[in-house]
């Protein structure tokens, strides 16, 4: 699993990327209350937004930490949205990408690296 | 002597018992009530109706069979119905109400005076413009008071709030951009302490947002918004005095700097109310921005009453200002409906009509009895009740901004909070118990554990040294670990600690009446 400054972990199985925000994030975030996924079909560039996420603090986006297309959004976090909360880094991930270039997912921080980043915060 | 001894008892009984629950479930002069569908029903009206003598229909098969499901209830039932639903809010009416950008100040009633008179309050839209001069004339001196206060040579009065009236900034300026030629610019720049409705203005309009960074002392970042600034962009949107409270200090060099890569300068004028009179956005190179008229006019707010938002528009940006707006001639006044002839190229209409007559009228009687004179003190007297506010707090809060004085409104974060184990919201519902709303909780987003205080200039000294008083003995309770006060309140409110939770995430929108009751039938004619 790979990570970003901004939350985001991505999970790599042959050229389908699972992205999802971290347990650190969903924590920072309080109760979500709704999700918003992306489509199969839409095309995005690493750093374009994703998804969206609304807790009761307030309403984020969630950016595409990798470039590629939507294989699928998480058809669970529309009627489930605490899922994010319960299972952040598992049943809680947003949607589903075949992407094109390994290279992006290995540039992205390991687990050291992101807790490393996090004591900095 | 002769003495009367079967009066009532005049002092209390020696032993006053403890309080109990009532037998009924009910509290005293607070009423519980259920929703007004649940009330009444179908036998009570509030009016007697002579039964029609004509109800033939053109609806043929059409025609409503079942019960339609309108509560029914006799006036004094609807009456106590409303008065013990507002005996359950809060209210600026009942005390300081310092919800922070939000400007909940007093509405003078001299004001509603004005309102209420029939030539205002029974015109109808459409009514001939020969019998409606004199409104017509009153939306043409509050243009021109709008319009000298903030030194614009245009204003829309019809947009129906601020956030209608962000976006009647931003479609004059697209429309502005597309008639140079410029329609491919995509993108709107907000820093990260705006209002929720900018970037979502923008969105709807169809931009991208980008936001820009904020510095150390809580305002625009130059440097990062002169990096962001390209030929792509097509406006920026910035709030002076900002939602930090802060003045911008560098917002003629936003202005100046916007303007060289040919963007405009909206301006969110929601805190217009700490500068009126002093300070006008036009001198500072702005190209658009509304007024809230309940902010900084006084017009009813939260529930009150309709919104206004005005827009007042830059020589750049007039010609594009939407119908209708008011001109006078030798025949008296007149609306131009038309927006497209050679000098004006609007973009449309931003309402059916004329827009919020009534505020209309409320925010011109306060612009009248408090006059450019007293407008001015209004903005002083809310920056300095804001300091005074922000100066007696700072020995038990911690400001977030501690250096220099604030504005309109004074903003606290919650370090002071840090390891009692009470939150800033628990904080807020404790303020409940002590008979005031919460202020602003959590906004701006820039601030950890945000509680942004307005007080504004209506507030006396007195009331202000009842609330600092009531925050300060709260705050030591908090830090004297007096956690219980704090968790489970509010709890001397009609509803205690409610679940938002659960409130945002299985919202119940509708509530439907079990419709076993069918309509009467028609009143036999006597």
């Amino acid at each position: 699993m790979r990570f970003t400054k901004d939350h985001e972990w991505v999970e790599l199985e042959g050229d389908v990327a699972t992205i999802g925000i971290t347990a650190y994030a969903a924590d920072q975030l309080g109760d979500v209350v709704f999700v918003e996924v992306p489509d199969a079909g839409k095309t995005v560039k690493a750093g374009d937004g994703l998804a969206v996420v609304e807790s009761v603090k307030a309403a984020s986006d969630v950016y595409a930490p990798i470039s590629g297309e939507v294989v699928e959004g998480n058809p669970a976090l529309g009627d489930a949205p605490e899922t994010v909360n319960d299972q952040p880094e598992k049943g809680g991930w947003f949607a589903k990408l075949k992407i094109a270039d390994k290279a992006e997912f290995e540039a992205l921080m390991d687990r050291d690296a992101y807790e490393a980043y996090l004591g900095t915060l | 002597m002769t003495m009367l001894n079967v009066g009532r008892p005049t002092q209390p009984q020696t032993a006053v018992p403890v309080a109990h629950a009532s037998l009924t479930g009910a509290r005293g002069l607070l009423q519980d009530e259920a929703l007004i569908f649940e009330l009444g029903g179908w036998d009570k009206t509030g009016v007697d109706l002579e039964p029609a003598e004509q109800d033939a229909s053109d609806l043929a098969g059409l025609i409503r069979e079942a019960a339609i499901g309108l509560p029914g209830l006799s006036e004094p039932e609807a009456m106590r119905h409303y008065v013990r639903l507002s005996q359950k809010n809060h209210a600026i009416d009942l005390a300081l109400y310092p919800l922070g950008s939000c400007t909940m100040k007093h509405n003078p009633r001299l004001n509603e005076k004005a309102a209420r008179l029939p030539g205002f309050a029974d015109l109808h839209p459409m009514a001939p413009i020969s019998t409606v001069q004199g409104a017509l004339q009153l939306m043409d001196e509050l243009a021109h008071w709008l319009k000298t206060l903030t030194a614009m040579p245009a204003v829309a009065l019809s947009p129906k709030a601020g956030a209608h009236g962000e976006l009647c900034g931003l479609l004059a300026i697209k429309a502005a951009h597309e008639a140079k030629g410029q329609g491919h610019r995509r993108l709107v720049l907000v820093p990260t302490s705006a209002h929720g409705t900018n970037p979502a203005t923008a969105a709807f309009v169809g931009y991208d947002v980008a936001e820009i960074a904020q510095t150390e002392d809580g305002r625009v970042d130059l440097a990062d918004l002169e990096a962001k600034l390209t030929t792509d962009v097509a406006a920026i949107m910035v709030t002076n005095p900002n939602t930090c409270g802060l003045f911008e200090r560098d917002v003629i060099e936003i202005g100046r700097l916007t303007h060289a890569v040919g963007a405009y300068f909206y301006c969110d004028g929601a805190n217009f109310n700490a500068i009126v009179g002093r300070v006008r956005p036009g001198d500072l190179g702005v190209d658009a921005m509304h007024i809230n008229l309940h902010k900084t006019f006084s017009t009813p707010h939260g529930g009150g009453g309709p919104g206004a938002g005005p827009v007042v528009l830059s020589e750049a940006l007039a010609p594009f200002a939407p119908a209708p707006w008011v001109v006078s001639g030798a025949d008296g006044f007149k609306l131009v409906e038309e927006t497209v002839d050679e000098a004006a190229q609007g973009f449309g209409r931003m309402v059916a009509f004329q827009g919020q007559m009534g505020m209309f009228v409320r925010a011109y009687a306060y612009m009248l009895s408090h006059g450019s004179d007293g407008l001015r003190q209004v903005a002083e007297d809310a920056v300095l009740n804001a300091n005074y506010i922000k100066a007696r707090l700072s020995g038990v809060m911690s400001a977030a901004f501690p250096d220099g004085p604030c504005m309109h409104e004074a903003l606290f974060d919650d370090h002071w909070l840090e390891g009692t184990d009470v939150t800033t919201l628990d904080f807020a519902k404790a303020m409940i118990d002590e008979g005031f709303h919460p202020m602003t909780m959590y906004f701006p987003l820039v601030v950890h554990g945000a509680m942004l205080i307005e007080p504004t200039e209506t507030e006396s000294k007195q009331e202000l040294d009842r609330f600092c008083d009531a925050l300060i003995a709260l705050a030591h309770a908090a830090k004297a670990g007096d956690v219980d006060r704090f968790k489970g309140a509010p709890y001397l409110a009609p509803l205690r600690r409610l679940d938002e939770t659960l409130a945002a995430r299985k919202p119940k929108l509708t509530w439907r009446p079990e419709l076993t009751t069918v309509a009467p039938a028609p009143l036999a004619a006597e």
